[in-house]
């Protein structure tokens, strides 16, 4: 078996062995209902989460992500409620709005040259402050449009829903995947990851590239915003506050290196849907407070780092024994 | 009698420093008055002191970090952990010198943990601390079991609101623990080996520094800063609020140090010019509440504030210098 994949392979294992414990106390999680569940209550994270892959695996990080859902959902809200433009215009304007707000901290930090924790942060700081300029209250959507969209679901066997914005968040990882492993820019992402000097020597375009992988991820972060507000029928400046540490827990609980180089697009998903496991158990569970929740991510967090390192500590040696053979 | 050069005091941070200062000064015409009110001063320049304290102080360590190439996500939730133990300690009738104790015992171990992680199994610094960024929050608020515990203990309430030599309590703190720190690093060489784990952390352990215990080190002192700016905020606030003491704080602390002229690439760091980020980023705060335009300018504010720092402190303008400066010479020529 290709040596590469075993980190991706422990997370599926590790996420199956989690999934059957669970549904071995609990035997109602194994129902479609409980499943539909999983991708609708995860959507917008899931959603946010591949545009973030792409951005570990170049060797950069984004945390402007929670905030530019939160922006995102306050601008629709507004356009929609307020100023009575349809949805979809909504949409694009949002959708444009975010495409430009990317690329700019694509540029600076392309030509600045300034870190992208520190040009993603003041991104955060610009994004949410946005937002509480725009309003500070929760604005309501109702339009028909939305409540067609909300209840847009296919029904499966067994009783569970699998809703439209689930399948979205399906074919988004669908599509991701494709780019990252099957098109000339996902070999760019990966090839900045793992050298930006080499990269550039070799005649990938460094500067388009980082715009567009801060653009794509700012985009993909919008339309996480989109189906938040679709799935809360409102849009709130505070609305999904640290969502960029959840998707960053997903894509290293993935076997997504931070270092840049190395990852894949469906181990996100694997720990996008570990970390709604651990919510739906302690859901479940009812006697566990939310505040479990944190300390199990951040146990999980560092048995996969951990995992991550004994598993390429052990590649690299096996590289070595192969050379000297 | 060693006289400190003027030229050093005139930089970037400080002028931007005064600059804030004097456009508070602008929008609000008291703001440099300072009372004497039983036995202590007060006024808007104090508060600015005061309100800052806690981000100067996880600065501090930060800074420490940061010249060693990483970062410590997990001071915000830290202060969270050791605001909960000094509660819950003096809730469960300890002494306060033992619930301080407590705290920093707290704080010790989680820096210890961090560093662990960074210098014994070689884990990128931002996931490292990622885990107890994460993690933290929750065992705080298991902790305090998700409610606010308040207490009445002096010594806490002291350490949070109480003054010495006319002076609050945190703002002493501070200052004490940036000549203490400042005089570790540039008075003794640890300051050179730190500087040398973070331009290359190989070469300095080839050259003889034991790397690892530095980095231990290090993190084990923002750990203890990160407890002490939680005790502070407890006892100011007279409760440990699991959910909300020291949020986001994490990100104002490196904005400090980055906005000090620290490197995020390690190897060139400023203690009391983190300080000054520190209290620039706190006179922000200050001038925008006092102007009376709403808070939520706030953070739009701040980013256009990095923004422009940045760009100043940035290798591109150092380069567009450079060329303006060839250029001149060339027309002069």
């Amino acid at each position: 078996m290709n040596r590469s994949l075993r980190p991706l392979l422990a997370t599926v294992i590790i996420f199956l062995i989690a999934y059957a414990a669970a549904v071995f106390q609990f035997p109602g999680l194994l129902s479609t209902r409980v499943l539909g569940n999983f991708l609708t209550d995860n959507a917008f994270l899931g959603i946010a989460a591949v545009g973030m892959t792409f951005v570990i695996i170049s060797g950069g990080i984004d945390l402007s992500v929670g905030a530019v859902i939160g922006f995102t959902g306050v601008l629709v809200a507004v356009l929609i409620t307020w100023l009575g433009w349809h949805p979809l215009a909504a949409f694009a304007a949002a959708f444009v709005v975010a495409a430009a707000f990317g690329a700019a901290m694509g540029l600076v930090i392309h030509y600045l040259e300034v870190p992208p924790f520190i040009v993603t942060l003041a991104g955060m700081f610009l994004a949410r402050g946005g937002a509480s300029v725009i309003t500070q209250d929760s604005v309501p959507i109702d339009h028909p449009f939305y409540s067609a969209v909300s209840s847009l679901y296919w029904r499966l066997p067994g009783g569970g829903r699998l809703s439209f914005v689930g399948l979205l968040m399906v074919a988004v990882f669908v599509i991701g995947a494709i780019v990252a492993h099957r098109t000339k820019f996902g070999s760019y992402v990966y090839a900045l990851g793992g050298n930006a000097t080499s990269a550039s020597l070799m005649g990938v375009p460094v500067a388009r590239t980082t715009v567009e992988i801060y653009t794509l991820s700012s985009v993909l972060a919008c339309l996480a915003g989109i189906v938040f507000s679709l799935y809360t029928s409102a849009g709130y400046p505070l609305a999904a506050v640290g969502v960029e540490l959840d998707a960053i827990g997903a894509v290293v609980i993935g076997g997504t290196l931070l270092t840049g180089g190395y990852g894949f697009v469906f181990g996100t998903f694997v720990g996008v849907m570990l970390l709604g496991l651990v919510q739906t158990y302690i859901i479940f569970d009812g006697t566990l407070s939310s505040w479990w929740t944190k300390i199990v991510i951040g146990f999980l967090l560092f048995l996969f780092i951990v995992l991550q390192r004994l598993v390429f500590a052990a590649s690299a040696r096996g590289d070595r024994v192969a050379e000297k053979a | 009698m060693t006289r400190i050069p003027l030229a050093r005091l005139v930089n970037t941070q400080t002028i931007a420093l005064v600059g804030v200062l004097l456009l508070n000064w602008i929008l609000f015409p008291g703001f440099f008055k300072i009372e004497w009110q039983d036995g202590r001063l007060f006024g808007s320049l104090i508060d600015v002191l005061n309100r800052g304290a806690p981000v100067a102080i996880l600065a501090i360590g930060m800074t420490a970090v940061i010249a060693t190439k990483g970062v410590d996500l997990s001071v915000g939730a830290v202060m969270a952990m050791a605001g909960a133990v000094a509660a819950t300690l003096v809730m469960s009738g300890q002494p306060g010198w033992v619930a301080v104790l407590g705290a920093l015992a707290v704080g010790l171990a989680c820096g210890l943990w961090n560093g662990a992680l960074v210098a014994l199994l070689d884990i990128q610094p931002i996931i490292a601390t990622l885990v107890l960024m994460v993690a933290g929050r929750g065992i705080a608020q298991l902790i305090t079991e998700g409610s606010i515990v308040t207490f009445s203990d002096p010594t806490l309430v002291f350490i949070g609101t109480g003054s010495f030599l006319g002076l609050p309590m945190p703002v002493v703190i501070a200052l004490a623990l940036m000549i203490l720190v400042t005089l570790a690093v540039r008075k003794t060489a640890i300051g050179l080996f730190i500087e040398a784990v973070g331009v290359n952390r190989s070469a300095a352990t080839l050259a003889g520094i034991r790397s690892r215990l530095l980095l231990v080190t290090v993190y084990a002192v923002s750990g203890l800063c990160a407890a002490i700016a939680g005790i502070i905020v407890a006892g100011d606030i007279r409760g440990a609020d699991a959910n909300n003491a020291g949020l986001w704080l994490e990100l104002d602390a490196i904005l400090a140090a980055v906005i000090g002229g620290t490197s995020l690439l390690g190897g060139r760091f400023s203690i009391v010019m983190s300080v000054v980020g520190a209290l620039i980023i706190q006179a922000m705060n200050t001038g925008i509440l006092v102007s009376g335009y709403p808070p939520e300018f706030n953070l739009v504010v701040k980013a256009g504030m990095i923004t422009l720092i940045l760009m100043i402190q940035s290798p591109f303008a150092g380069r567009l210098l450079t060329w303006f400066g060839r250029n001149r010479r060339k027309g002069a020529s």
